[in-house]
């Protein structure tokens, strides 16, 4: 193959497996507003809480299995609690109050994080050897793949759960219509907490795959600025939109850091990914899958 | 509004340099936001980048035009800022809610790396960061610590008077009628594209002047991490906390995020000991702020402003 | 909103009461945040030496070492607040922020103010001349020192500095202020060696760097210097194993040079390179000593003891051993009590620590020497070459000695320019170490005698 073009290959693979990491934090995001209207920011520190707590379990002596059922069953308790403590209470509220409520929780969630596992940087092994191997000239990595297929799987078990399941369905008519849902008799509590548990979930499998690639430290909250424009492109409300815009965030972002960043000056990563959803939406308003109804004018 | 000028004119310089000098800065840029946020219904998280705008147009004024005096620098930052809003506004023609907001990190992440990629812009200092002219204005010198307090105070008390008349003007009710209902807004007659940029516009033009302020007076220097995603959130807080649509609210919720960690951190100090870890102090500081946010948005969630007033009403009620 | 504004006034404005014979050093540490576990290691370490110098010691010359924290998260604006809330403590020696942002915030006022500050490692280039910068001290290194240690470094594995002629040195630097202030040195340095270098920006914080490595990949660099901070470090050397570029070329610089850049990325870390001035591990005298005087009766501040001798502990303890010295020397010519920030100024001027000297206070081998003047406010500090082989850090090379002379040209211009933009004059150094000299010999000698 011409260098020239494996590279290019290389360049879009790479950036297309990165933007497998990226869905994967914004699929929290999504199952959380699709329900409720929220954005939650917390997302980002419910992230950093999962890695650190089942990083700092394992190297109490845990084993990997025990701490992640550990880890599991306190992101399941942490899901719960906040949905009961603050999301309930703000019920009706505009959507505004509460965003800022979720950014009150993720102040208490880092600093409790924090207090309770220190503030040392960890590193995670997932028992997943990341020499890069070849195919036809072009390295692939190990790691990626795999993060990859644990993305895919994870949305295979959403998919399978807002399909089969009781609450699956209900979580699907309350998405569709909360009135309606409401007039069926749908326990709307009920509904939320089973989200908040489930972004829960994913944020352990968020954590601890970013926590492989970063090392389980402050920072890690720092992903979900990765998943914003993600959100932007795919809607905040599609999970199908979020791999899919996922995808294409990661590509793009790649190809202009490598093609044009030499031209207007390089680290244009951190905004290039805002500004091509952005001209996206421009220009196909109805977004990426054209069926939600985007909240414009 | 009165209680804001009979601001205590004894103090320590500790009272004028870390507390009252960031917080009118913050307040301002609070107020510029609530325009956008509390009486148009924009959501925007780039305020930190517009304050950036500000601060770095008015150190390249004052670096390459001398000439000028300081209060001309400041307005004509504080209009450089503004055309940084119409341009980061523009999404807003087409988006809304979470859509605009996120969108507005564009911006955001966009000043931010402009910054320290163009070296001209902070006079190619090897280091980026660069130290803040002298307040001084015909001839005065305000570089005391009391000085840059009533410097500040004389810019806020200026700006949230002409807001004030501002969001009493035909113009300011057609940014409330754009929040209330932007169709009917547009049917009464409203241009609806022109008002949503004039209210980025305005909003920048104060936001960035707060930035100014905040780089001038308060910290001295300037650098681009310190206008990052966390002062945008600080200052949506500010306007959150303290009560959308409200002018007052931007200075009940700047003296609650400035004022609050600083008195958590007194108390805490008192109450384990100076020898405590510091660490551990900031660590419960920050969950008791998390905490005391929540509660706040669940207790009122209209508003530090909506709380006061109610409590000023009961008050008035036991006196009847 | 009165009475709320004075109340918080009468709570925030308590200072520490007075008490003679102390020397106190207020410390805008960072205990929190991303940046938490450097300033852990870095004040702990700090804290330790005051302590041990208190216990064992009795203080320096029996004046005590105080100290009190403020919390500021590696943010300016809280450094400023933690400056303005402390600056009024009696009896200040220095100042010691570790960060760039704050020391910048700082210097105006300390200057008015009249009491050193010390950014050891870091800092304003051009504060390295002291006629200028008076109260600011860039101890060891400043960025320029640190890329001609660098180059000079990867010039003897490519088997001397002629060698380096035709090679490929990328540069992945940090996309801030601090990442890029060294680009025209590597570029100047280029041009006198002859290498080819590309210089490469991760965006912050640098969580995703796939585009960068695959750059480099292209390239195909001899070498990769990282400049790098906090997250960025360990997702570079993660990165670049995912790319198949071999970790033993890459070279980190000072703040991508501890452990806590290393553990994160495991496996992929083994091999690598960094820079520093002070060598990691608990084998020195002086660390022995703070693990049985200070850890032993439990007055450590380090939570986790497993970090005794990691590089920043090992820095703060430097840190200390450096702003001891300084109030020793200073009290060899002022007398022996309380001194005041001036005074202590004209220790850090006078801070000329042989080999000996270092021996002596069981440094060997922690560090190398120092040598501060009042034009040179860096110290002319050596630098060594230590590799991560997996849990640890090795030290693989010599004491290198980076190229001063070919800098200071740089950082007078830079210093100069600074003089004429604030309307300095700089200081007539000669004219001062003249009026000093016979009282410096004295107090070198004094100092020196008491200090076991």
């Amino acid at each position: 193959m011409n260098p020239d073009f494996a590279f290019l290959v290389e360049v879009i693979v790479g950036g297309l497996l990165s933007g497998v990491m990226y869905a994967l934090v914004a699929i929290g995001f999504v199952l959380i507003y699709k329900t409720s209207g929220v954005l939650n920011f917390a997302q980002g520190a419910m992230v950093l809480f999962a890695a650190l707590t089942f990083v700092s379990l394992l190297e109490r002596g845990l084993p990997f299995v025990g701490a992640l059922a550990a880890t599991l069953a306190v992101m399941v308790v942490l899901g719960l609690a906040v949905e009961r403590a603050v999301l309930r209470p703000l019920v009706n509220q505009p959507p505004i109050t509460l965003f800022m409520a979720t950014l009150g929780v993720s102040y208490v969630i880092e600093g409790a994080a924090q207090l309770a596992w220190g503030t040392q940087v960890h590193g995670l092994d997932l028992g997943i050897d990341d020499t890069p191997f070849e195919i036809g000239g072009v390295l692939v990595s190990r790691f990626d793949l795999f993060a990859a297929g644990v993305a895919g799987l994870m949305v295979a078990a959403l998919t399978a759960f807002f399909r089969y399941t009781h609450t699956g369905l209900a979580f699907r008519a309350v998405a569709d219509d909360p009135f309606a849902a409401l007039n069926a008799g749908l326990r709307l509590p009920r509904i939320w907490s089973a989200v908040w548990i489930a972004a829960g979930l994913v944020a352990l499998v968020a954590g601890l795959l970013w926590g492989a690639r970063l090392g389980v430290q402050f920072s890690l909250s720092l992903v979900v600025l990765k998943a914003l424009p993600v959100l932007v492109l795919g809607g905040f409300d599609s999970i199908a939109g979020a791999i899919l815009a996922g995808l294409i965030v990661g590509a793009v972002e790649k190809l202009s850091e490598v093609y044009l960043g030499p031209f207007i000056g390089g680290g244009i990563e951190g905004w290039i990914a805002y500004v091509a959803a952005l001209a996206f939406l421009l220009v196909r308003p109805s977004g990426l899958l054209g069926l939600r109804s985007v909240e414009r004018v | 509004m009165i209680a804001l000028g009979i601001v205590p004119l004894v103090g320590t310089s500790y009272l004028y340099e870390a507390i009252l000098t960031p917080f009118l800065a913050l307040a301002l840029a609070g107020l510029g936001l609530n325009l956008l946020t509390g009486y148009a219904g924009l959501l925007s998280l780039g305020s930190a980048a517009f304050m950036a705008v500000g601060a770095y147009a008015a150190f390249n004024l004052s670096l390459r035009l001398p000439i000028l005096p300081l209060p001309v620098t400041i307005f004509a930052a504080g209009l450089v800022a503004a055309l940084a809003g119409v341009i980061g506004g523009l999404p807003a023609l087409r988006l809304r809610g979470f859509y605009l907001a996120v969108s507005t990190l564009a911006v955001q992440f966009f000043v931010a790396w402009a910054l320290n990629r163009i070296g001209w812009l902070s006079n190619d200092s090897p280091s980026g960061i660069v130290t803040a002219p002298r307040l001084v204005v015909a001839g005065i010198s305000f570089e005391d610590a009391r000085g840059r307090y009533l410097f500040s105070l004389a810019v806020v008390a200026l700006l949230t008077f002409a807001a004030w008349r501002l969001v009493r003007s035909p113009t300011g009710r057609d940014l409330v009628a754009i929040r209330d209902h932007e169709t009917a807004a547009r049917i009464t007659g409203v241009r609806v594209a022109r008002t949503k940029l004039l209210a980025f516009g305005l909003s920048s033009f104060i936001v960035g002047v707060a930035g100014v302020l905040w780089a001038f007076a308060y910290l001295r220097t300037l650098e681009p991490a310190g206008f990052n995603l966390d002062r945008s959130f600080q200052i949506l807080f500010i306007v959150i906390i303290g009560g959308l649509g409200t002018l007052r609210g931007a200075f009940l919720g700047a003296g609650f995020i400035v004022v609050l960690p600083l008195i958590l951190a007194r108390l805490g100090a008192a109450i384990l000991g100076d020898g405590f870890d510091s660490g551990t102090l900031e660590m419960c500081q920050r969950i008791v702020l998390g905490i005391l946010i929540v509660a706040v948005l669940i207790r009122e969630p209209a508003g530090l402003t909506a709380l006061l007033d109610r409590a000023v009403g009961r008050l008035r009620g036991r006196a009847a | 909103m009165r009475a709320a504004l004075l109340a918080g006034a009468t709570l925030l404005g308590l200072a520490g009461g007075a008490r003679a014979d102390e020397q106190h050093f207020p410390l805008q540490s960072y205990r929190v945040g991303p940046y938490a576990a450097g300033g852990t290691g870095f004040f702990g370490g700090f804290i330790d030496y005051l302590n041990l110098i208190n216990s064992r010691d009795g203080g320096v010359n029996g004046v005590k070492l105080t100290w009190s924290e403020g919390e500021t998260q590696y943010e300016v604006e809280r450094g400023v607040e933690v400056y303005e809330r402390l600056k009024s403590r009696p009896g200040i020696a220095a100042w010691n922020p570790l960060s760039v942002g704050i020391a910048y915030a700082m210097i105006d006022r300390i200057t008015a103010d009249k009491v050193p500050l010390i950014t050891i490692n870091h800092g304003r280039t051009d504060s390295t001349d002291g006629r200028v910068f008076p109260y600011v001290f860039p101890l060891l290194l400043n960025p320029y020192s640190e890329t001609s240690g660098i180059v000079a470094y990867l010039g003897t594995r490519a088997g001397g500095l002629d060698k380096l002629k035709g090679k490929t040195i990328a540069v992945l630097y940090h996309g801030s202020p601090y990442g890029k202030e060294t680009i025209p040195i590597y570029e100047k340095l280029a041009k006198t060696y002859g290498f080819k270098v590309e210089q490469i920006e991760v965006p912050h914080p640098g969580n995703e760097q796939q585009s960068q490595w695959l750059t480099i990949r292209r390239l195909r660099p001899d070498f990769v210097v990282l400049r790098g901070w906090g997250v960025m470090n360990p997702v570079a050397l993660k990165t670049a194993q995912k790319t198949g570029f071999p970790v033993d070329h890459i070279v980190g610089n000072v703040w991508s040079n501890s452990e806590e850049d290393a553990i994160p990325a495991g496996d992929a870390a083994k091999g690598y390179v960094a820079i520093t001035t002070q060598a990691s591990g608990t084998e020195y005298p002086v660390i022995q000593e703070i693990v049985r005087k200070v850890y032993e009766p439990g007055n450590g501040n380090l939570a986790d003891k497993k970090r005794i001798g990691s590089v920043y502990h090992n820095l703060g303890v430097l840190n200390g051993i450096l702003n001891v010295e300084a109030v020793r020397i200073a009290q060899g010519r002022f007398g022996k009590r309380t001194l005041t920030g001036d005074e202590v100024r004209w220790g850090f001027e006078h801070l000329r620590l042989d080999e000996a000297w270092v021996a002596e206070l069981g440094a060997k081998g922690l560090f190398h020497s120092i040598n501060v003047t009042c034009a040179n406010h860096e110290g002319e500090g050596r630098v060594t070459f230590q590799q991560w082989d997996g849990t640890k850090w090795k030290v693989v090379s010599d004491w290198i000695a980076p190229d001063w002379a070919s800098l200071r040209p740089i950082i007078e211009a830079s210093s100069t320019a600074y003089a004429k933009e604030h309307g300095l004059t700089p200081r007539d150094c000669a004219a001062e170490e003249q009026a000093d000299a016979g009282a410096r010999n004295t107090a070198a000698e004094h100092a020196s005698a008491e200090s076991r």
